[in-house]
């Protein structure tokens, strides 16, 4: 399989948590959207790591591929601990405002 | 077309498919279930790649424990169709709008390009638990470390949020 085709799939779905983002007005679809683009850029991640395994320099390196995947592992970490926040705050939101309508989320400019 | 390009083609198809719907449908706990379909199919994409902790990782904590969380604050907020805010028709047309003429952009940047690389499918231990266990704790020790003192203010930080304010403090 050619490496743009799993360029092309990661920027649709990028595209598509973006679109997402901009179209929505519920807090937490907001952030699943962010999760998909997450998603969408380790799926790429884990495509350039074995575009690299299958060169030649993967001989001198042994960790030349694996380096990639190791990424897509802390990205994982990092969206599991923002996600523990993440939902916190839309509780805590939602507590006070009684509702999960980003709009509302406009006193700054009050 | 041989197996794997059928493969390939079959979960692309699938993980846009459910990506669309997830942002298409009204009720958030329908959106919920979409989105985890589209990490199904993302690992399957990572099987495809012969990257299997990545796939199994994938299922576990994203498939597995953030969209139970996710389900869980939805239930818990009693969220559905008729409490969804909409927004209005014409800002929805701009969004629409902008993210397709990003991804054009973008698409037809990728296709200027000349450079063919192939991705090693189905084989290659790269994604093996042997090679990343010790990719991991030969140079990566100190962000795994790190990560868990991450995970330690996340979890305070979670729980000082999340607590009821006391009276007095108002």
């Amino acid at each position: 399989m050619d490496i743009k085709a799993y360029i092309a799939l990661s920027l649709t779905l990028f595209t598509i948590g973006l679109i997402g983002v901009l179209v929505r007005r519920n807090a937490i679809i907001i952030f699943m959207c962010i999760e998909l683009m997450l998603n969408a850029v380790n799926l790429l991640l884990v495509a350039f790591s074995k575009m690299h395994a299958a060169s030649p320099a993967v001989k001198a390196l042994p960790t030349y591929a694996s380096d990639a995947q190791v990424f897509v592992f802390f990205i994982m970490v990092v969206a599991a601990a923002e996600v523990s926040v993440g939902l916190a705050i839309i509780v805590m939101m939602y507590r006070n405002i009684h509702s999960v309508d980003v709009n509302f989320l406009n006193r700054l400019k009050h | 077309m041989n197996i794997t390009t059928f493969i390939f083609i079959l979960l692309s198809v699938i993980s846009v498919g459910s990506a669309l719907m997830m942002i298409a449908s009204k009720s958030p706990v329908h959106s919920i279930l979409w989105l985890i379909i589209v990490f199904f199919t993302i690992s399957g994409h990572y099987v495809l790649l012969n990257a299997q902790f990545l796939a199994v990782v994938n299922i576990i904590v994203y498939a597995g424990a953030i969209m139970v969380l996710f389900l869980f604050v939805v239930m818990l907020m009693n969220l559905n169709a008729e409490t969804e805010p909409i927004k209005n028709y014409r800002l929805q047309l701009v969004g629409i709008l902008s993210g397709g003429s990003l991804l054009l952009l973008l698409v037809l940047a990728l296709m200027k390009i000349d450079a063919s690389h192939q991705v090693q499918m189905k084989v290659g231990d790269a994604g093996l638990i042997k090679v990343l266990g010790m990719t991991l704790f030969k140079n990566y020790v100190l962000p795994f470390e790190i990560s868990s003192v991450l995970f330690l203010s996340a979890m305070i930080g979670a729980v000082i949020i999340g607590k009821k304010e006391e009276k007095s403090a108002n």
